[in-house]
């Protein structure tokens, strides 16, 4: 087959694109660590109020400015409904839901995970700049699906 | 080397008259294109409400919620607009290009097959019983009956493939040695790509299905999603092949031209065929329980789809460039001028190319991995795919009915002034609309929500401006929709006929010495369909094995709305 050499030329810009992308989407996540949050742990969803952590869900310190945050989702609210973290912290959720899929974002901060029931989500973030950040469900899981939301204060 | 031929020399070796091959299916073929002009308008409808709704112009009564309106508008516009426009757009396709003498019959039982389905579906829909989204995320249970309908609604579009492949495979018995026509090879080669696809969905029905009936307990919720989405991409490429098909084949017939290549014409949807099954995890980058490599690898075979994408863009551009030299014009604006703006079999389509590239740049985003991370369920991920299928193929698809209409009724297009209005309008208000929602996604603003101020938090309040501009884009739209079904129907009802039959054809490939020979391996459809199938088990083998090892868990139903 015959290809034009300019098609040639147009296919080998499209070809070095491909390959600069793939290159840094593998550097970022080899050497910086950039990957999607991939928590492989499941848990019975039936027993969440009696599976530690999430018996008690809330915050926790690990260490000076290091924290976990335990999270159940369930229609329609977060549990906890308002944690508090000195800026700087770096605070790393764990959620579960109890029922249906829901969604886990802090708008703006890269805080974005789906939950599904039956596994443990986790990501991390560090909290550099106070205020009160919104932290909605992002994922369709009923009538009040618009009314999931809870609050991070960063003081 | 088998040779390309025209349709008269196929009707002339198979022993049949070109006019007496003509006449079967037309009415067929404006079954389909009627049928989604109605489901387009009713789904317009309610996308329009939804703009009003976020930006908090109105809020739907709880007799008919935001979430059932929604449901609707993505099943609709998704799902059966888009579903009976391709289906009849290839039937026209495989029927004109391969002339014969045939029964049209196969065709209409696939076709009332599709809108059985598609009115269980609908019913279950508007009395709320199945307020579950297109995506029918479990463990939200709708009534049976959705899953039904859903499930006849792919089993029709099955009966319609069937009926296609019969039609090509009775052409390779009457005319041996001979290429298979152009546009009939689109067809089938997104037909088969569309059957490994909905493979996906079935098999997830078959476990819906037993489930909503209360036959099984539970349901394994990671699993379910998994074939969804193995489903969900290809969706995605069926309809941007339904859409090159217009592209690369019958937009040159607007400005006199040809198809700059058959061979990569073949190459490009035979591509399209292969990068279609191993890509599907890039919509689930935030699921646990997935490992993080197979997300990886979903990402690289993502990435390839650049390849068939610049091929097509050159093929498109080359061939105005080589038309409009014909013409003795030369120079890229001499050459933008010269295109046939007014007509609005071009205009369509040739809009949706310009907002197709911006399409592009966003879908290089979301499939990146560690960039999806920002856009996830926000609206910008509903302005990206309202500017790549809600612009460039909703609007290729209406203008191709422009010239499909006249064609199938023998009528004179209807206020031909107000369709060219209409594909501007629709350019215009869905850029605007679609920017709106990008721009609200980069600030935060998530997706499917009835309402996005959240008790007036602090964090809300930017979203509101954006959602007041998609409303306004999204209403610009909803007019233009109004106006295409005014044409569409006029041209029917109007019955305005012409001196000569006004014609829809398919443009021919470039013939002479620069003009690249097919090789005949791209023809064999049945191998690459293979080898697509095997891709799709190397990407899909581990990540469902994983599903099924880790989690015993099953879960029961739950109507939550
Ligand atoms: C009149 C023109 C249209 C308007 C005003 C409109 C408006 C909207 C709005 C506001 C949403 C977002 C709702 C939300 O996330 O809460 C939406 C979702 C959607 N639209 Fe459109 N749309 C239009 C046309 C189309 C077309 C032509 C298509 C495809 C062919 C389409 C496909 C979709 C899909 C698939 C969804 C996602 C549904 C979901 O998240 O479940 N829309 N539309
Ligand atoms: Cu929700
Ligand atoms: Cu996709």
């Amino acid at each position: 087959m015959h290809v034009h050499r300019q098609e040639r030329f147009w296919l080998a810009a499209g070809l070095a694109m491909l390959v600069l992308f793939a290159a840094v989407i593998t550097t970022s996540a080899v050497v910086d660590g950039f990957v999607p949050p991939s928590r492989i742990q499941s848990i019975d969803p039936t027993k969440v109020a009696q599976t530690p952590p999430f018996d008690h869900p809330g915050l926790r310190k690990i260490a000076d400015g290091a924290y976990e945050a335990y999270y159940v989702a369930r229609v329609f609210s977060f549990s906890p409904a308002e944690i508090r973290v000195p800026a700087g912290s770096r605070v790393t959720f764990y959620v579960t839901s109890t029922d249906v899929e829901h969604g886990f974002s802090i708008p703006e901060t890269g805080v974005n995970t789906m939950v599904t029931p039956g596994w443990v989500s986790s990501v991390s973030h560090t909290f550099k700049q106070r205020g009160t950040f919104l932290l909605v469900c992002n994922e369709y899981c009923g009538a009040g699906h618009h009314l999931m939301a809870a609050k991070v204060t960063v003081e | 080397m088998p040779e390309v031929i025209g349709s008269d020399t196929i009707a002339k070796r198979a022993g049949e008259s070109l006019a007496l091959s003509r006449a079967g299916g037309d009415l067929l073929v404006l079954a389909h294109i009627y049928t989604a002009t109605l489901v387009l308008g009713i789904g317009a409808l309610f996308g329009m409400l939804q703009g009003f709704s976020r930006a908090n112009l109105i809020v739907m009564p709880p007799s008919f919620d935001y979430y059932r309106m929604l449901t609707a508008h993505g099943v609709l516009m998704a799902l059966v607009f888009t579903t009976f426009f391709i289906t009849g757009l290839f039937t026209y396709a495989v029927y004109r290009s391969i002339p014969r003498d045939r029964s049209p019959r196969l065709g209409w039982i696939g076709y009332c097959v599709m809108l059985i389905g598609t009115v269980m579906a609908a019913v279950a829909i508007l009395d709320g019983s199945a307020s579950v989204l297109y995506t029918f995320y479990a463990p939200l249970k709708a009534s049976p009956l959705f899953y039904f309908g859903a499930t006849f609604l792919v089993l029709g579009t099955w009966v319609v493939a069937a009926d296609l492949f019969l039609n090509v495979a009775w052409f390779k018995r009457a005319v041996p040695g001979a290429r298979i026509p152009l546009p009939a090879f689109m067809a089938t080669c997104t037909m088969i790509m569309w059957i490994i696809a909905t493979l996906g969905v079935v098999a997830e029905m078959g476990l819906l299905i037993p489930w909503s009936l209360g036959w099984t307990n539970g349901i394994d919720v990671g699993l379910t999603r998994m074939f969804f989405w193995y489903f969900g991409h290809p969706l995605v490429y069926f309809w941007i092949m339904g859409a090159y098909m217009i592209w690369y084949a019958v937009v040159p017939t607007t400005y006199k031209g040809t198809i700059f290549s058959d061979a990569l014409t073949r190459l490009a949807f035979v591509m399209l065929l292969l990068l279609s099954t191993p890509v599907g995890l890039h919509h689930q980058f935030l699921d646990p329980g997935i490992g993080a490599g197979w997300k990886w690898l979903h990402t690289m075979t993502t990435y390839g789809v650049v390849v068939p994408s610049f091929m097509t863009a050159f093929v498109l551009f080359a061939s105005f460039e080589l038309a409009a030299r014909k013409a003795g014009v030369r120079g890229f604006p001499n050459i933008v001028r010269w295109l046939p703006w007014k007509d609005p079999v071009f205009a369509g389509p040739a809009l949706g190319m310009i907002l197709f590239i911006f399409g592009g740049f966003g879908g290089i985003v979301n499939s990146s991995y560690s960039m999806d991370v920002l856009v996830h369920n926000t609206m910008w991920i509903v302005g990206h795919f309202h500017i790549t299928v809600g612009g460039p193929v909703a609007l290729t698809f209406i203008g191709a009915a422009y010239g499909l209409i006249p064609a199938l009724t023998g009528r004179k297009l209807f206020a031909p002034k107000l369709a060219l209005v209409q594909v501007y309008t629709w350019f215009g208000g869905m850029a605007i609309m679609s920017t709106a929602m990008h721009w609200a996604g980069l600030l935060g603003s998530p997706r499917r929500t009835a309402d996005v101020s959240y008790f007036g938090a602090q964090g809300a309040a930017t979203w509101h401006t954006e959602m007041l501009w998609a409303a306004f884009g999204g209403a610009i739209v909803a007019l233009s929709v109004l106006m295409f079904i005014i044409v569409a129907t006029g041209t029917y009802v109007a019955n305005q006929r012409s001196e000569e039959t006004p014609q829809f054809e398919f443009a021919p490939a470039r013939t002479g010495d620069d003009a690249t020979s097919t090789p005949p391996a791209l023809d064999r459809l049945g191998h690459w369909g293979l080898l697509a199938i095997a891709l799709a088990v190397l990407a899909y083998a581990g990540p469902v094995a994983q599903q099924i090892q880790a989690h015993a868990y099953l879960a029961p139903g739950m109507r939550t709305w």
